[in-house]
C-alpha cells in the first residue's frame, strides 16, 4: 500500500516536473510578449505587472507585417496537409492491412523507410523537382511535401489500429451488400477515430512549426507562414524582441486550438458493444 | 429443388488441406447444422457458402444458381456471427437498415422490415440504443434481425450462442427455433456444442478434418452412428468403447471376445473370424441390476449425483475408464466392484477401419 504510493507519488513528480520543463519556455515567451523591451531585458523571468504591461509587440506585428497573410498560409496549409495525410494515411492502412496482393508487403517496407530516413535530406532534390515543375514558391510546393513527410508515421500508426478492428465487422458488411469503398468511409473510419485524433496531432504539430521547408520553398511575403514570417523581426544587429514574442504568441493558439478539439475525439471505448 | 448445394467442394492453404470432396445438398426450408471439433472446417466452410472466402475448387449453387464468382451481397445469404458484429456506432434500427440501402430496398420497405423484425425479435424498445447499451442476448438478437430484414434465400449462423451464458443460449436456442419455424427459411448453423445440434437440426451434418462424417436426422446420428467418430462426438457423456476380437464364426453367429468384456454372441453379419472389432455401448444402455448379452465389470471410482441420473465412473479390466448413467436413487459407491450389462441391439459395433459393421 504504503510502496503503490510513494509509487504514485514518484511517477507524479517526475511527470509534473517533464510539464514544468515543457511548459516554461512557452510560459515565458506568452509572458515577455506582454512587456515592454526594458522589462523583457530587465527581468525576463518576472510576469508582466502594471508598470511593464505593454501590448506594444502584438500592434508592431499587425501594423508593420503580413501577420494575417502568415497565419492564413500556415493555416492552409497545416489543414489542407493534414487532411490529405489522414485521408491516404487511413486509406492506405485499410489497404495495406486488407488486401494482400503482390508487392503489398514491398510497399508497406519502402513506406516504412519512410519514418527511417529524414525528409530534409531530400532538400535539394525536392527544391530542383519544384522549380522544374513550376511549383516554387507556392503553398502547393509546401503542401506536397508535408503529405510526403506525414504519411509514412501516419499509415504505420493507423494500420495498426486498423488490425485491432474486429475482421467479423468488415465481413458483416460484405454480407449486407456494402460497397468496399463504403466500407472504409462508414465503417472503418468511424471506427478510426480514436487513432485519427492521435495522428492528426502528431501531423500538425511539425507542418505548423517547420521553418526549414518555407525557407528554400517559398521566397514571396504572400506565401510566406507564420514561423517565417516571424524570423522577419529576428535582424543580425537588432533583434525586435516585442514582435518576436507576440508573434510567436499567436502562433502557439491554432496549435493548441486543434489540440483541443481533436483531443475531445480521442475516445476511448468506441468500439465497445461492436464484438463481445 | 435443394436451396443450396455443394459440389465437390475443395480448400487448401498451402499444402493444408481445410476441406476436402464435400458433396452436400440442403432442401428448401432445411435447418441444417454443421457440427465438430473445432478445425474441423465447417466455420470454413460456412465462410465459402457466404462467400467471404473463395474455395480452391469445386461449386456452390444457391437456388438453382452457381454463386462461385458472386460477391457475398449477390448470393442472398444472410449471416450471423459468433461475435455478433454490429456497427458500434449505429443505433439498432441503422444497424438494421444499413445494408438495405446499397441494394436497393426502398425507405418504406426498409422500415416496415425493421418494425416486422423488430417485432418477431421483441426489439421494438431498443431501436433506439447503441450496441454498447445491450446486453449480449439483445446483441445477438439485434443481429439476427439484421439478417431477417435482407430477407436472404439462406440464413448462415456461425456459432451464434458461443459467446451467451448458459441460460441466455438456452432461451436463445429456443428462439432461433421459433424463428425457423415463423419464417420457414432455409438456416444452416455452425456450431461446436452437439447440444445445440441435436436440438435445432433438422439435419446434422458432422464434419471432422475436412471431410464430412455423417449426414442424418438428430436422432438417426445417436442411434445408428456410421462410424467411431461420429459415435464418440453425438451424445453427452460419450459413448464407451471396447476393444474385441471375432473368435469364431459358425450358424450365423459370432463368438466375440475381449479384455475389459465377459465373452458374447452376435448376429455374424459381415463379421468374420479373427477381425478386429470396437464394440460402443451408451452410457444409459449399461444397467447394473439385470444379467444381460453384454457384461463389463469395473471398479467405480467416482459418482456425479446431477439429479435426474447419476454418472458413474468405472476403471474397467483393461484400465480404461466406462461411463455408465444410474437412474434414481440407487447408486454404487465409488470403491465397489460393479459388472455393468446391456442388451445386444444397444451395442454398436464398429470394423477395424472404424466403420459401422
Amino acid at each position: 500500500m504504503l510502496k503503490q504510493r510513494a509509487q504514485s507519488l514518484g511517477v507524479h513528480l517526475i511527470l509534473i516536473a517533464y510539464s514544468a520543463l515543457a511548459l516554461g519556455p512557452i510560459l515565458l515567451v506568452v509572458m515577455n510578449s506582454f512587456k515592454a523591451r526594458n522589462a523583457i531585458f530587465g527581468a525576463p523571468l518576472a510576469p508582466p505587472n502594471s508598470d511593464t504591461f505593454s501590448l506594444v509587440g502584438y500592434a508592431k506585428v499587425f501594423k508593420a507585417s503580413h501577420i494575417g497573410t502568415y497565419f492564413a498560409n500556415s493555416l492552409i496549409v497545416t489543414l489542407v496537409s493534414m487532411g490529405l495525410v489522414l485521408l491516404f494515411g487511413a486509406m492506405a492502412a485499410w489497404a495495406l492491412t486488407e488486401y494482400k496482393f503482390r508487392g503489398s508487403t514491398a510497399l508497406a517496407l519502402f513506406l516504412s523507410i519512410g519514418i527511417m530516413v529524414p525528409i530534409r535530406l531530400g532538400s535539394v532534390a525536392i527544391l530542383t523537382m519544384m522549380r522544374k515543375s513550376g511549383l516554387n514558391d507556392t503553398l502547393t510546393a509546401l503542401i506536397l511535401v508535408y503529405v510526403a513527410q506525414g504519411l509514412p508515421l501516419s499509415i504505420f500508426i493507423l494500420s495498426e489500429f486498423v488490425q485491432q478492428i474486429p475482421k467479423d465487422l468488415r465481413d458483416a458488411a460484405r454480407c449486407d451488400g456494402v460497397p468496399e469503398t463504403r466500407i472504409f468511409f462508414e465503417v472503418i473510419a468511424p471506427l478510426l477515430r480514436p487513432a485519427i485524433a492521435t495522428v492528426a496531432v502528431f501531423t500538425i504539430v511539425p507542418i505548423w512549426n517547420d521553418l526549414w521547408f518555407p525557407l528554400i520553398l517559398t521566397s514571396s511575403d504572400s506565401t510566406h507562414t507564420i514561423t517565417l514570417g516571424v524570423q522577419q523581426f529576428l535582424g543580425q544587429y537588432i533583434t525586435d524582441w516585442n514582435s518576436v514574442l507576440a508573434a510567436l504568441s499567436m502562433a502557439i493558439l491554432p496549435v493548441v486550438a486543434i489540440y483541443v478539439i481533436f483531443s475531445r475525439q480521442l475516445i476511448s471505448g468506441l468500439t465497445a458493444g461492436a464484438v463481445k | 429443388m435443394a436451396r443450396l448445394r455443394i459440389d465437390k467442394l475443395n480448400k487448401s492453404y498451402g499444402s493444408a488441406r481445410v476441406l476436402a470432396d464435400i458433396d452436400l445438398s440442403i432442401e428448401n426450408g432445411e435447418f441444417v447444422v454443421l457440427v465438430g471439433p473445432s478445425g474441423c472446417g465447417k466455420s470454413t466452410l460456412l465462410r465459402m457458402i457466404a462467400g467471404l472466402d473463395a474455395p480452391t475448387s469445386g461449386d456452390i449453387f444457391i437456388a438453382g444458381r452457381l454463386v462461385n464468382a458472386l460477391a457475398p451481397a449477390e448470393r442472398k445469404i444472410a449471416m450471423v456471427f459468433q461475435s455478433y458484429a454490429l456497427y458500434p456506432h449505429m443505433d439498432v434500427r441503422k444497424n438494421m437498415t444499413f445494408g438495405l440501402k446499397f441494394t436497393g430496398v426502398a425507405p418504406a420497405e426498409r422500415d416496415k422490415r425493421v418494425a416486422e423484425a423488430a417485432r418477431m425479435l421483441r426489439l421494438e424498445e431498443l431501436l433506439a440504443r447503441y450496441p454498447r447499451d445491450l446486453s449480449g442476448g439483445q446483441r445477438q438478437r439485434v443481429a439476427i434481425g439484421r439478417a431477417i430484414v435482407r430477407e436472404p434465400d439462406v440464413f448462415l449462423f456461425d456459432e451464434p450462442l458461443s459467446n451467451l451464458d448458459a441460460a441466455l443460449r438456452v432461451s436463445t436456442r429456443v428462439e432461433i427455433a421459433r424463428l425457423h419455424r415463423l419464417l420457414g427459411a432455409t438456416m444452416v448453423y455452425v456450431t461446436h456444442d452437439q447440444i445445440e445440434a441435436m436440438t435445432l437440426a433438422d439435419r446434422i451434418v458432422v464434419m471432422n478434418q475436412g471431410r464430412i462424417e455423417q449426414i442424418g436426422k438428430p436422432l438417426d446420428l445417436y442411434y445408428t452412428p456410421a462410424n467411431l467418430f461420429v459415435a464418440g462426438f453425438i451424445g453427452s457423456p460419450a459413448m464407451n468403447f471396447f476393444p474385441a476380437t471375432v473368435e469364431r464364426v459358425e450358424a450365423g453367429e459370432a463368438r466375440v471376445k475381449g479384455v475389459s468384456i465377459a465373452p458374447l454372441t452376435l448376429p455374424a453379419g459381415s463379421l468374420t473370424r479373427g477381425a478386429q472389432l470396437t464394440i460402443g455401448v451408451r452410457p444409459e444402455h449399461l444397467t447394473s441390476g439385470a444379467p444381460g448379452a453384454f457384461g463389463a465389470t469395473g471398479l467405480v471410482e467416482l459418482v456425479e449425483r446431477l439429479g435426474e441420473a447419476s454418472y458413474a465412473h468405472v476403471r474397467r479390466a483393461d484400465d480404461k475408464m466406462m461411463v455408465v448413467e444410474i437412474r434414481g436413487r440407487d447408486t454404487p459407491s465409488p470403491g465397489q466392484t460393479v459388472t455393468f450389462a446391456a442388451s445386444t441391439e444397444d451395442l454398436h459395433v464398429f470394423d477395424e477401419a472404424g466403420r459401422r459393421a
